[in-house]
């Protein structure tokens, strides 16, 4: 009976109601829309990260991710343990070198990455960036592939010639003149300015590290998730190895999640706490409207502790109704983005500089919407105290004479 | 057998600059099955009294003692479930729940109790018939005229088979048909549920039909007459 006082009191002043689920529909419209759209924009770029960047997670020798050195390698025949391991889906190796790249024009400081091209295909998904020209499948010998920035950088295009210059492992400038077959575009336009990627046997003879060795083995796994468990067990089975997950290699991709969420956590807070405002005072007028009724039902017998679970029931009522309007049609919006997308490419030159694609599909997390909607419940119940306990504070006697 | 002994009560209100003596040394004893009016101009302490009776007011001196139970000693808490469970209410203005239809202000008092539905369903039918609206139950109080208004709400003080009823001023907002009607049928329940009634009025015709007459006088009983 409790509850059906509770629901039908909501509806004995409609407008007042309506307005207050209004506030609090658009305010969890608000939240929902802002928190699925922060959370898509933040898994693309994670997304972006490990699959098109790092892998899931890469294998190196001890004490080359300070050293840099290029004497610190991986033996020969590596790749066949790590490819055995169950978890793992595919491997492939690189040579990387610090070096410059110069055109006609200028010159950069870039990272070669020496590739497998087609084993790479396996592991990471730059091959499907390629904007213009091919991936490594040109009739030239030396072949590169290099990110757009550094195409524009350095004023050269596909089938343009390149110098890449940087030192063989012992320490001897050296270099070679290589073919532009691609340009890439990731969502990351830092990673496009330093990155050149040539044929790890090309790099291999020009750098003299000797066939088979190389200095990482990148790695994808069945599960990204798996990646922080998965490499202490590389690092047991592979003799002088480092394993390192992901989250290590780019640690701003793994703060990115934790940091999106915090932030969606507070804005749904300060939502909420304005719209607690709202419905404290309209609990308040309620209350006050029906000063002689809650007199009556206290003179009939009625516990206090039930004339208080009425009215924190009538306001959670009011608050999950609009709660869940708004969730509802947050979510209702976010299914229907989640297909187009958001684009936002009138910013695109700042968010790109930052790695982030300008456009944006919202995602939803079952585990954030039932927080928001827990929160929505909380807050209500927050709400009703305070007009809860005015009730309580009313007497009787005088409460059932109130005109 | 007395169901309601008071001795000595004093009731003052300090709410104003100068001191309301509302009931200066009250002796009354009540009998159960009493229809017991009490009178009296207005501030003669009447609604105190009945208030003090009911354990929604504390007197300042003086002992009200229902069924062996000396109530203003009780806590607050104690005083409501008392309510509950030995006293019925029909007020002035009805104060019927106004989202609830007729039936379910009756049950919702049932449900206090503890009464299971099938229980509270036999009972609201057989008070509804009482009070003469059974056609009545599924209707909200704001389509209901006042003095069926007044019939649920002694129908609702009634539910429970309370020990006694008070009523303070039940006939003050009806017109006449209805209060004869409604005073008609209190006097006939009163005589089939053997419940004590204890009105509170300035209404001629609620003294017409007491068997006992209490008035009150500046907080004093001045006179206690039983026909």
């Amino acid at each position: 009976m409790l509850l059906k006082i509770a629901w039908r009191n909501i509806w004995r002043s409609p407008v007042r109601s309506w307005i207050i689920i209004a506030a609090l529909t658009a305010g969890m419209f608000a939240g929902i829309f802002s928190s699925t759209f922060m959370n898509g924009w933040m898994k693309q770029r994670l997304r972006d990260g490990v699959e098109t960047e790092t892998g899931h997670l890469q294998i190196f020798r001890n004490n080359y991710q300070n050293s840099r050195k290029l004497s610190l390698l991986l033996p020969p025949g590596e790749i066949t343990k790590v490819s055995a391991h169950p978890m793992v889906q595919s491997a492939t190796e690189r040579i990387i070198v610090q070096g410059m790249a110069a055109s006609a024009e200028t010159a950069r400081g870039i990272r070669i990455l020496g590739v497998e091209p087609e084993m790479e295909k396996n592991v990471l998904n730059l091959h499907e960036k390629v904007r213009e020209g091919s991936w490594f499948d040109s009739p030239y010998s030396k072949e590169a592939v290099i990110g757009e920035k550094l195409a524009r950088q350095l004023k050269i295009d596909v089938r343009s010639r390149i110098i890449l210059r940087f030192q063989d492992l012992d320490g001897t400038l050296t270099g070679g003149a290589f073919r532009v077959a691609g340009i890439f575009r990731t969502s990351n336009t830092a990673f496009d300015g330093t990155h050149v990627l040539v044929r790890r046997s090309d790099l291999a003879e020009l750098t003299s590290i000797p066939s088979g060795k190389s200095h990482a083995i990148v790695v994808k796994l069945q599960n990204a998730e798996d990646a922080m468990h998965v490499a202490p067990q590389f690092e047991e089975t592979l003799e002088d190895a480092d394993a390192v997950p992901w989250k290590e290699l780019s640690p701003e991709l793994g703060y990115i999640t934790e940091l999106s969420n915090t932030y969606m956590y507070i804005f749904v807070v300060i939502i909420l706490m304005a719209l607690a405002f709202g419905i404290v005072n309209t609990m308040l007028m309620a209350v006050l409207e029906r000063t002689r009724e809650i007199g009556m039902l206290m003179s009939v017998g009625m516990a206090r502790s039930r004339i208080f679970i009425m009215i924190v029931l009538e306001t959670v009522m009011l608050c999950t109704t609009g709660g869940l309007l708004g969730i509802g049609a947050g979510l209702f919006t976010v299914w229907r983005l989640s297909s187009t997308g958001i684009d936002l490419s009138i910013w695109a030159t700042g968010l790109t500089e930052m790695g982030f694609d300008p456009i944006v599909y919202p995602e939803w997390d079952a585990v954030l919407v039932l927080n928001i909607a827990g929160m929505v419940i909380l807050s209500g119940i927050l709400a009703s105290l305070y007009p809860a306990w005015k009730a309580l504070k009313l007497n009787p006697s005088e409460a059932v004479r109130v005109i | 057998m007395a169901i309601i002994t008071i001795k000595d009560l004093q009731k003052t209100y300090n709410s104003s600059q100068v001191p309301v003596h509302a009931l200066n040394g009250v002796d009354l004893t009540i009998d159960e099955g009493e229809f017991t009016a009490i009178v009296g101009p207005s501030g003669s302490g009447k609604t105190t009294l009945l208030n003090i009776i009911g354990g929604l007011d504390d007197p300042n001196d003086g002992q009200v003692i229902i069924n062996d139970t000396e109530i203003n000693h009780l806590s607050r808490a104690e005083k409501i479930d008392f309510r509950l469970h030995h006293i019925g209410f029909i007020f002035q203005a009805y104060n019927l729940i106004p989202v609830l239809t007729a039936r379910e202000n009756i049950e919702f008092i049932l449900e206090l109790h503890g009464i299971p539905k099938s229980k509270r369903r036999l009972r609201s039918n057989e008070l509804l018939e009482a009070v003469g609206i059974p056609e009545k139950a599924d209707i909200r109080p704001r389509q209901l005229s006042g003095g069926q208004q007044q019939r649920i709400a002694v129908a609702r003080a009634l539910a429970s088979s309370p020990r006694f009823i008070l009523a303070d001023e039940p006939t003050a907002n009806l017109d006449s048909a209805s209060a004869d009607n409604l005073l008609t049928i209190m006097e006939e329940l009163n005589k089939k549920e053997k419940t004590t009634f204890i009105f509170s009025t300035h209404d001629a015709r609620v003294v017409k039909k007491a068997r006992r007459v209490v008035t009150l006088e500046d907080g004093k009983i001045k006179s206690d007459s039983k026909k």
